[in-house]
């Protein structure tokens, strides 16, 4: 039995349970994201034209793999709370917001697992 | 509260303006770009994606994408989201000088925003120029 009283148990989390965890980590990411864009800029321009044999040799280098495994993750993740808000605000009817809270994180999960996946092979040349 | 209706029922009283009621100022206009843009970018991660993956499937599925982001139309999906990039990206920028509770002041909000604007087109223009040398 919880003997907590309401407000101790909501307290300091706000109505949405989850207190800034959200706020904090979309500006974590964002951060995250503010460096590795100009890594992936640069990656990208090195990329423009080239042959798959060209292409896949940067990935020699272990800092464009990471690079790239954290460019995906880190913008996945900040994209996914993105969305969540643009739904919040927008989709009001319980069910529909439901289906596209879930659509938004099997959409992410997916982009990042094929992303991270491909990076992966290109690394180790399978 | 006799007079409150029951939840779901039509109220008569009046709601709060929405957005097609304000004069447009760039500061709102910035603020609904950085969102547009920020899903636009959602939906853009779709073409990094097929781009890596078919490069690690096999090197005719890679010339294919290579080709087929070279075309007119190619160029220019790429070309707005250089764009989208850079104007989410130094948006993000301010909202990181705005989470410190610095240049919140009308004038100031203004001039961000269209510093942001130019600054956004400015970075896409010079990364293009680049692209274009590495490129030709």
């Amino acid at each position: 039995m919880n003997m907590r009283t309401p407000l101790s148990r909501v307290r300091g989390l706000g109505s949405a349970g989850e207190g800034t965890g959200h706020f904090w980590l979309q500006r974590l990411t964002g951060i995250a994201n503010l460096l590795l864009t100009i890594g992936f800029v640069s990656f990208v321009l090195a990329s423009l034209g080239a042959s798959h044999e060209q292409f896949t040799a940067q990935f020699s280098n272990p800092f464009t793999t990471a690079l790239l495994i954290l460019f995906i993750t880190s913008g996945v993740v900040h994209m996914r709370l993105g969305m969540q808000v643009i739904i919040e605000d927008y989709v009001h009817e319980e069910g529909a917001k439901l289906a596209c809270l879930i659509a938004n994180t099997f959409f992410c999960v997916a982009v990042a697992l094929v992303g991270v996946l491909s990076v992966i092979q290109l690394a180790v040349g399978g | 509260m006799a007079d409150t209706p029951a939840k779901g029922a039509a109220s008569a009283r009046p709601l709060s303006p929405h957005l097609q009621i304000y004069r447009p100022a760039i500061t709102m206009i910035m603020s609904i770009m950085h969102r547009v843009t920020g899903a636009a970018l959602y939906f853009g991660t779709l073409i990094l994606v097929v781009w890596l993956a078919a490069a690690a499937s096999s090197p005719a599925a890679f010339d294919t994408m290579q080709w087929l982001l070279g075309t007119i139309v190619g160029q220019l999906v790429l070309f707005g989201y250089t764009w989208a990039l850079f104007n989410h990206m130094l948006g993000g920028i301010r909202h990181f000088i705005w989470d410190t509770g610095a240049m919140l002041e009308k004038a100031t909000t203004t001039r961000l925003a269209w510093l942001t604007l130019v600054g956004s087109l400015g970075l896409t223009f010079l990364v293009w120029v680049v692209g274009y040398i590495v490129w030709l």
